[in-house]
């Protein structure tokens, strides 16, 4: 549905005169497949940004703006409020990307919830870094002016020469807004109340905002979950979706860089010095029980592809270890075998077997009763972590730390300190998202950089092209070989109606 | 005879005859607006031999009033309403059975203020000690009309020692837990436990909200602290109240004879001290916080699911009955005069038999008020509609 140009400028003029937004009104446009990934990547990055700095800074400090604003810009995202043509640009990639989002992480409690906080977030450094007239823009853009009260009013009503911001009533605006919209405010008595009305003053008004904001996000996105079903049911957006919420934005390791370059020998060694701890207990109940159930098989068998493991070397492995429990050779080989042949791209046409990234383990497939897969800080019991932790003789201290990390939902963060603790370095140096990229930072450290050791036993089988077991995926892209249509497009309006 | 020990006998007759039940039933139906209301109600009872049940509800006053009849309970607690009938939350899917709203409510209790009332301790209280319910009542009730707009108010004896206030307005009834906590935070002043000495601390600015407080407590100050409790009397409780000074000032207080006049002299060293400063000491406004100002058990009004003691439900050690409290005669109120399961009986021989017809008037008279303004809302929403 392209829309005039005359009607388009206004539009523009209406939806992105202000560099900060609600996101009221879903996009009315067609765009390209290319810009809709970009733009859904890149906010992606942002707001997994936004989540790390948060828990590592305090949200108003100096340093926590600075960087948040680096990576705003770098990301080429809206920061300023001049209105030149650059700024509409990014102004309406921040209007696209936060729908398609929206789309994504509507799908369960959790994902609702990290968009929300994020979100919120980041509208709050946002807001604060406007000036005190675009603060006022905004608000009046939004009919966010709750009622201002008249200053003689004011005066009558706070008999003292101060209004709690510590200046004076004729200096600025006072906002009057129900009291349920401005409880953080109330309760610690930082506005004047009266007649179920709080006057909040002008500086403090962003605290009312976000709340408003949140209640919008969280209602929006229940509404969007309910159309969800007709998207998904859609296959031309469904894997692009599902992408989306469980998409990875780095190396996705699909592209084997160490073939040959592990014996086995070394793995018991390597389980316990580089593996992620996700890895570390499915190796150790590999040994321990002699099999795995399927969900073990594909995390724990993926990974072990990524780290630089052969075919060869992998059914060797597997093999080896399952004879050693009730398997026997002959249904080995009948029916194990070939999912490892399957994970290397040897059978079938499997889309996805890239290794699976940490938001992929924690967010999909939870373990049950005999499973041993999964995200140990997300799936363990707590008490049963720290039973882990210990055995795995990390210090009383260091435990804390992670459980800290784990109760604040942190799961990332928390293996990341448990990086930190089992190196014995105090910063990691790089922001963990991927279970291989957990080993090939720890072989980097314990080894100097040098390259892992070169096998010697078995004859590294040349591989005609390294490229072509894996997916045509670019790098740096979420593997999309399953290309969406530009017709998709098209439909897109319907999906983001709001009603 | 004790009265815990008439219960058995008792109850049945009182729950037969004095019970308000129609007064009771209209209150929590709220004028029918809401479908199922009352019947989403969750009540639960304390009977005989300390057997607790709960997720009771009713389809309408005769079962309830048949229910309790039949079950005489000790004691009656009201719950909140539910998104479905409590008695049958067992068949709800998990999950979707759920505390929907509730009267906002406060508990305001004797035994919280032991560290600051000398007469008195624990479960017991006398005329003395009883004026810290008065200032509460005047300070709270206050605050929840004026300041945050409330006006459907039940103030009520718990029986033993402290009140109950249950705010009844459709707004706060609707208020989430968040919101509830934030009211309670706000009305908070005394915080520290065992190991805080000083309990209250104010700065600059200081909010109204505290100088509208400061003013009850200041009226009541000099009769209840300095003389009905002698603060300034001995030694030992001085040593209590001059911790709270910032400087050492006990030997010049002591070197006054007459406590009222010790007070006097404390107020005139904490401004000299002021004079030469370039802070704000709040020191005279804090020792009076701390020894008169409410004390509120916050998680009592923050749970929307909380359930708390009814008006009218016997208390089980005191035998006294739950009553609500007329605000206007709130000087005169004794919780000594209060009926008691044997009084309204009259089964005293020496004393006269007390009644509790003015206590369910006052009842009356507040659901009706709240009648009444229902009815005049519903007229002016429909008179706006009638605008165009």
């Amino acid at each position: 549905k392209k829309v005039t140009g005359k009607r388009r400028m206004r539009q523009i003029q209406i939806l992105y005169g202000h560099c900060l937004q609600l996101y009221t009104q879903p996009p009315l446009e067609n765009i390209s497949l290319v810009e809709f990934e970009q733009f859904a990547v890149d906010r992606m990055k942002l707001l997994k940004t936004v989540e790390n700095l948060g828990v590592t800074h305090i949200k108003t400090s100096e340093d926590y703006s600075k960087k948040l604003h680096a990576e705003i810009s770098s990301l080429n995202f809206p920061h300023r409020t001049e209105a030149v043509a650059s700024e509409y640009e990014k102004r309406r990639k921040d209007h696209i990307s936060h729908f398609i989002l929206r789309l994504a992480y509507c799908q369960t409690e959790d994902l609702r919830r990290w968009f929300i906080q994020q979100e919120m977030d980041l509208f709050r450094h946002r807001f604060n870094d406007l000036s005190p007239k675009s603060k006022s823009d905004f608000l009046h853009r939004n009919s966010l002016q709750y009622e201002t009260e008249k200053k003689s009013l004011m005066e009558k009503l706070i008999n003292s020469s101060y209004a709690f911001s510590g200046c004076t009533v004729e200096e600025q605006d006072f906002y009057k807004v129900p009291f349920q919209d401005a409880l953080d405010l109330v309760r610690m008595r930082k506005v004047f109340v009266k007649d179920g009305f709080a006057y909040v003053p002008h500086q403090d008004i962003v605290t009312i905002v976000l709340n408003d904001y949140r209640t919008r996000l969280s209602k929006a996105l229940a509404l969007t979950a309910r159309s969800l079903p007709v998207v998904q049911s859609d296959e031309r957006l469904q894997p692009l979706l599902s992408h989306l919420s469980h998409a990875y934005v780095g190396q996705d390791y699909s592209i084997q860089k160490n073939i040959g370059k592990i014996s086995l020998e070394q793995i018991d060694s390597l389980s316990t010095k580089s593996f992620p701890p996700c890895m570390r207990q499915l190796h150790k109940a590999l040994r321990d029980s002699h099999h795995l159930r399927h969900g073990g098989r594909m995390q724990y068998g993926l990974f072990l592809k990524g780290i630089g493991l052969t075919l060869d070397q992998a059914l060797q492995f597997w093999r080896a270890e399952f004879l050693r429990g009730k398997v026997d050779a002959d249904k080995f080989d009948k029916a194990y075998a070939y999912s490892i042949r399957h994970m290397f791209g040897k059978e079938g046409k499997r889309t996805d077997y890239t290794p699976y990234s940490c938001m992929k383990v924690i967010l999909s497939n939870p373990p049950s009763q005999g499973d041993h897969h999964g995200c140990p800080f997300r799936h363990s019991d707590p008490e049963l972590l720290k039973q882990k932790l210990q055995s795995y003789k990390i210090s009383s201290g260091g435990i804390n730390q992670i459980l800290e990390l784990v109760k604040g939902m942190h799961y990332q963060l928390a293996c990341q300190k448990y990086f930190e603790l089992t190196h014995s370095i105090d910063d990691a140096g790089f922001s963990l998202n991927h279970p291989n990229q957990y080993f090939s930072e720890s072989q980097k450290l314990l080894t100097g950089g040098k390259e892992v050791k070169r096998e010697l036993d078995s004859p590294r089988r040349p591989h005609a092209a390294a490229g072509s077991e894996n997916s045509k995926a670019p790098p740096e892209t979420p593997s999309s070989s399953n290309r969406v249509p530009q017709e998709v497009m098209d439909d897109l309006d319907s999906f983001f109606q709001e009603e | 005879m004790s009265e815990a020990a008439c219960l058995p006998e008792l109850l049945p007759l009182y729950y037969r005859r004095l019970f308000p039940f129609s007064q009771y039933h209209r209150w929590l139906s709220y004028g029918g607006v809401t479908k199922n209301y009352f019947q989403n109600r969750e009540f639960s009872f304390t009977l005989k031999d300390d057997i607790y049940v709960r997720y009771q509800s009713f389809s309408n006053q005769n079962e309830l009033e048949k229910e309790i009849q039949k079950m005489n309970p000790y004691k009656i607690d009201i719950g909140a309403v539910y998104s479905h009938r409590p008695n049958q939350h067992n068949t709800v899917k998990s999950g979707t059975f759920q505390a929907l709203e509730k009267e906002l409510v406060f508990d305001i209790d004797m035994t919280d203020y032991d560290d600051v009332r000398r007469c008195c301790s624990s479960a017991d209280i006398c005329t003395k000690c009883w004026i810290l319910m008065t200032i509460a009542i005047r300070i709270i009730d206050r605050a929840l009309r004026e300041d945050f707009g409330f006006r459907h108010l039940l103030w009520v004896y718990s029986g033993r020692r402290g009140v109950h206030c249950w705010v009844c307005d459709e707004a706060a009834r609707k208020l989430s837990v968040a919101a509830r906590s934030a009211v309670a935070e706000y009305l908070t002043l005394v915080k520290g436990g065992e190991e805080t000495v000083k309990k209250v601390q104010l700065s600059d600015p200081v909010h109204p909200f505290i100088k509208e407080s400061l003013a009850v407590v200041r009226r009541y100050f000099t009769d209840y602290a300095l003389v009905g409790q002698d603060i300034m009397g001995s030694k030992e409780s001085m040593d209590k109240v001059v911790a709270l000074v910032p400087d050492d000032i006990l030997a010049a207080l002591q070197a006054e004879k007459n406590p009222t006049k010790r007070w006097e002299k404390l107020k005139v060293i904490v401004q000299q001290k002021q004079a030469s400063s370039k802070k704000s000491y709040y020191t005279e406004e804090e020792i009076m916080l701390q020894y008169c100002y409410p004390r509120l058990d916050v998680n009592v009004s923050k749970g929307v699911n909380h359930l708390l003691k009814s008006p009218f439900s016997v208390h089980p050690k005191t035998g006294r009955i739950s009553v609500p409290i007329d605000l206007r005669e709130l000087g005169q109120f004794n919780p000594f005069d209060v009926p008691t399961i044997r009084s309204v009986f009259g089964i005293f021989s020496d004393y006269k038999r007390t009644s509790l017809a003015k206590y369910v008037k006052l009842f009356d008279q507040f659901v009706e008020e709240m009648e009444r303004s229902r009815k005049g809302e519903l007229l002016r929403r429909t008179d706006l509609q009638k605008d165009f």
